[in-house]
């Protein structure tokens, strides 16, 4: 049990937290032939635009309502109303996602509203969909975010059915699993012979593959389609806790049941998607899986030697850091500093001793003395200082390659992510010298005693 | 009429600058911004802009006053580079809350600088005003003047929110805020007649170190370069300079006219891109000191290099000359000035199919049909979709351009090398020019391209089902 403490102070100093504009635009980017759009001033979809350039190494789609001091004081309709005609006669998708940011929240527009309206006046518009989130940047973080953007597109686009398909299963992932997460999970998925509908799927269109042609909009993710047939699934998967409000509405809209699957990570956690895998489907773990849980324990053997013991620190969203405590507490490992971005009832449930909602200045100061720093590429400063080796974890990571195919779910991507971690202490090996293991410096009664040589 | 928008009409009216002063007086009142069109825009804002203007400036604490979207999304993600203080890299905000936002910022900000000087004590704070703060109206001129007051330190006032306008204006608000606050504030240790000023030049990449050493040859001192690995007390007491270079003409004009005007540092517009560039810069910057009472032998000094560097630069150069003959370049840049790298490509023997004029005054344009006549290929404004179909129809073999349009490139599987603020390698000078052939060459004669463009095995071998 961990004691939860808020900021304290009034300037963050090197910070861990994204902004929820930007996490939704994220999840936005697993639909199909959609444009994502920030309500707000160019800026803010152009330091997230770059943002996640850097991370994906891949275009990104994200468009702007280019708000001016002018029409945020006048409203924003006529700039959506433009943009919506803009991108719908330009990009010709087949969704228009917009979220709105602090400017746009502070005014106070009413886009739900405005879209109505947009509707009313522009009836041609009615061959794309139009979704909206309200993501004030000054509250919650990028995973808030990304999770209100989810629970929109429920809201929009799911359409309750009548007969069930005892095949059809959702997904719903949490912002902190990779492209290459969902790959993995689909293939799992499909080996209970299931057919699962991920909302959204990053892995469709920031795998970072070539195509043929052109496209301004997202290439792959969820279509349009896909997402309004959710309603005839027969479960539902939320994986992370903050996709429990997302499932809860997809529930509520549909009818549709619910597991919330709080991590993938580490064996237990593999162990229970198997089993409620199993238990949906009605089909025996696989021979395939079985085999890999097993490798996983041998790996888990031999990495404990490494991992068990070690003191670290970690930066994270609260599912990230919930999945990479508890991978790495149960080979032994003690997590002796935690900072995260924003509440969530998981903190006081981690297996350590304070959880700070803070910033990479606060874990500094917390991972002296540690043996390993784990948080995104910004944390690359702090462990230069440190003098201690940092190993790449969430959003933004941009100073590595292939940030996007990364795996840490199940049992072959847990044995690979304590192989890692492994890997980095084998690395940065303690060796002993000759002063390693000095005396107290008092205490001694025979101090006075030593002959001199 | 507020500050701000005062303030706006000042950068507007800029007598300066080629490009307003080319427009009617109706047209001007307009300001240069040209409005955005929502739905089909790109680029950064004003606050984006002030921050890489003054963010170089390597021992100040910038913090930035607004939620956590306009710091948290984009810190330390630039290549300026520091030989000294890294407190520049430190990313500072005041994270501001949905409560901040009912009940004004103003208490927190004072007291994040108060944090901040308690911790860090930096020579001064800059503090940058955002939209969400403008628009509540937290007053941040009267918050940094009652806290340079109680903490006897300068703590600057940078009023460019995001909503003001485009990135390049705010490149200006910027430096305005340097004029009002920070140039003439403090007084060098000593002075020489050899000491210049370099306004507009950021040591992306450390590009500012390809230069210096040529300076240093000659006797010439950098009293600033603002804002270039710049320290605080450099850009104060910048005004003692005898004369001024700058370099990106249309970020920082408004710096180099004022101090021409206030301290009577005359300046020249030039360019370390391009190897005649280089020179005319090292040639003109001695002209001007020697105009200013610097003793004649600087010139001399200034041709004597200028020959010995050209001719090692073209040397160098020279034996790539065979291997990229006749490759067709497409340069879209933003920052960098598209003529002075025209020249360079040409002289490796490259084609220049196509350049972007965007940034460009009337004054560029005329100097691209000089160089690469009238029949240039100038480009205003390319959509992805069209600069996709002429790599795709191979039109070009390489487009130079910003990280923006970096994955048109390579999904079309043509080369591609960035010249814009983010890119890696360094470009200026004698050393820079050769850098970008090495570059050039490097990318054109990849085996990675004949491997990506060859068909998969199953859709030309017929041995293999398809």
């Amino acid at each position: 049990m961990a004691i939860v403490k808020t900021p304290y102070k009034a300037a963050a100093v090197n910070p861990l937290k994204m902004s929820q504009p930007l996490g939704a635009s994220y999840a936005f980017m697993g639909m199909n032939r959609c444009m994502p759009m920030m309500h707000g001033s160019q800026g803010c979809t152009s330091f997230g635009l770059v943002l996640l350039v850097r991370h994906f190494r891949e275009a990104i789609p994200l468009q702007t309502t280019a708000m001016n001091e002018v029409t945020t004081i006048m409203g924003g309709y006529d700039n959506i109303e433009r943009a919506v005609l803009n991108i719908r006669q330009r990009a010709k998708p087949d969704l228009i996602a917009i979220c709105s940011t602090g400017l746009t929240e502070t005014k106070g527009d009413d886009v739900d509203a405005y879209l109505k309206l947009i509707r009313q006046r522009h009836p041609d518009v009615n061959d794309t969909a139009l979704v909206y989130a309200s993501t004030a940047d000054y509250v919650g973080a990028f995973q808030d975010g990304w999770a209100k953007a989810v629970t929109a597109l429920i809201q929009h686009l799911v359409e309750p059915v009548a007969a069930r398909d005892v095949r059809q299963i959702n997904v719903l992932p949490g912002c902190h699993l990779t492209p290459g997460d969902i790959e993995e999970l689909r293939e799992i998925i499909e080996a209970f012979d299931l057919r699962p509908t991920f909302l959204p799927d990053v892995s469709g269109s920031l795998d970072g593959h070539m195509t043929e042609e052109f496209s301004p909009t997202t290439l792959g993710g969820t279509t349009l389609e896909q997402a309004r047939a959710m309603g005839a699934a027969v479960h539902t998967l939320a994986l992370g806790e903050h996709m429990r409000p997302c499932a809860a509405a997809l529930q509520t809209q549909a009818g549709v049941p619910y597991t919330v699957l709080q991590r993938l990570t580490g064996l237990s956690g593999s162990d229970e998607f198997m089993t409620e895998l199993s238990r949906i489907s009605g089909v025996a773990v696989p021979s395939k899986y079985r085999r890999q849980r097993s490798q996983l324990q041998d790996a888990m053997l031999d990495a404990h030697f490494f991992i068990g013991g070690k003191r670290i620190a970690i930066g994270a969203e609260p599912d990230l850091l919930w999945a990479l405590s508890m991978g790495l507490t149960e080979l032994g490992a003690k997590i002796v500093a935690a900072v995260t971005t924003t509440q969530s009832p998981l903190l006081e449930l981690l297996p350590t001793e304070e959880v700070l909602i803070g910033d990479l200045e606060d874990l500094e100061q917390r991972a002296k003395g540690c043996d390993l720093l784990i948080t995104h590429s910004h944390g690359r400063q702090a462990a230069h200082r440190l003098r201690i080796p940092l190993h790449r974890a969430g959003m933004p990571m941009f100073d590595r390659l292939g940030a996007g195919q990364r795996v840490t779910v199940g049992y072959r991507g847990t044995r690979e992510f304590l192989c890692e971690i492994g890997n980095i202490f084998l690395a940065h090996p303690h060796e002993a010298a000759p002063d390693s293991w000095p005396l107290p410096e008092t205490g001694h009664a025979s101090d006075a005693e030593i002959p001199a040589h | 009429m507020n500050a701000l928008s005062s303030k706006i009409q000042v950068v507007f009216e800029e007598p300066a600058c080629g490009k307003n002063q080319g427009k009617a007086e109706k047209e001007r009142k307009q300001g240069c911004a040209k409005q955005l069109a929502p739905g089909a825009a790109a680029g950064g804002c004003a606050f984006d802009g002030a921050k890489i203007a003054l963010q170089p400036i390597t021992d100040v604490a910038h913090l930035v006053h607004g939620p956590i979207a306009c710091e948290g999304n984009s810190w330390d993600n630039r290549h300026s580079l520091s030989s000294a203080s890294m407190t520049y890299r430190t990313g500072f905000t005041t994270d501001i809350s949905e409560l901040d936002v009912i009940y004004g910022g103003e208490k927190r900000l004072y007291r994040a600088v108060k944090e901040i000087i308690d911790k860090y004590d930096p020579p001064a704070v800059f503090v940058y005003q955002t939209c969400v703060t403008a628009l509540i109206g937290d007053d941040i001129e009267a918050v940094c003047k009652a806290a340079s007051r109680k903490f006897n330190k300068p703590v600057i006032p940078v009023n460019s929110p995001g909503f003001a306008g485009i990135k390049n204006l705010g490149n200006k608000l910027g430096g305005e805020a340097l004029l009002d606050y920070v140039i003439g504030s403090e007084e060098p240790d000593r002075t020489t007649p050899y000491d210049i000023n370099i306004i507009g030049e950021y040591n992306l990449s450390g590009e500012l170190w390809q230069v210096k050493p040529l300076l240093d040859a000659i006797g010439v001192r950098v009293l600033a370069c603002i804002s270039g690995d710049a320290k605080y007390k450099e850009v104060a007491s910048s005004h003692r300079a005898r004369a001024a270079m700058m370099v990106c003409s249309k970020a920082m004009i408004n710096i180099a006219r004022k101090m021409e005007e206030r301290y009577q540092i005359p300046f020249f517009e030039g360019s370390f891109y391009g190897i005649s560039d280089m020179s005319e810069s090292l040639r003109e910057i001695a002209r001007l000191l020697v105009e200013r009472g610097a003793p004649q032998d600087i010139k001399r000094r200034a041709e004597r290099l200028i020959e010995r560097e050209e001719a090692r630069a073209w040397a160098r150069i020279e034996p790539y000359k065979q291997r990229l003959k006749g490759n067709k370049v497409l340069l879209i840049t933003g920052g960098v000035k598209s003529w002075s790298v025209v020249a360079a490509l040409q002289e490796a023997g490259m084609e220049i199919v196509g350049t972007s004029v965007k940034k460009s005054t009337k004054e560029d344009k005329d100097r691209i049909k000089e160089i690469m006549g009238e029949e240039a290929h100038m480009i205003d404004d390319m959509t992805p979709r069209e600069m996709y179909k002429m790599l795709k129809e191979a039109r070009a073999d390489i487009m130079l351009s910003g990280g923006r349009s970096q994955f048109v490139a390579l999904k079309a599987k043509m080369p591609w090398l960035d010249i814009n603020q983010e890119r890696h390698h360094a470009y200026a000078g004698y050393e820079g020019m050769v850098t970008l052939i090495e570059e050039i060459d490097k990318t054109l004669h990849n085996p990675v391209w004949d491997l990506v463009r060859a068909k998969a095995p199953w859709e030309q071998d017929r041995r293999v089902p398809a």
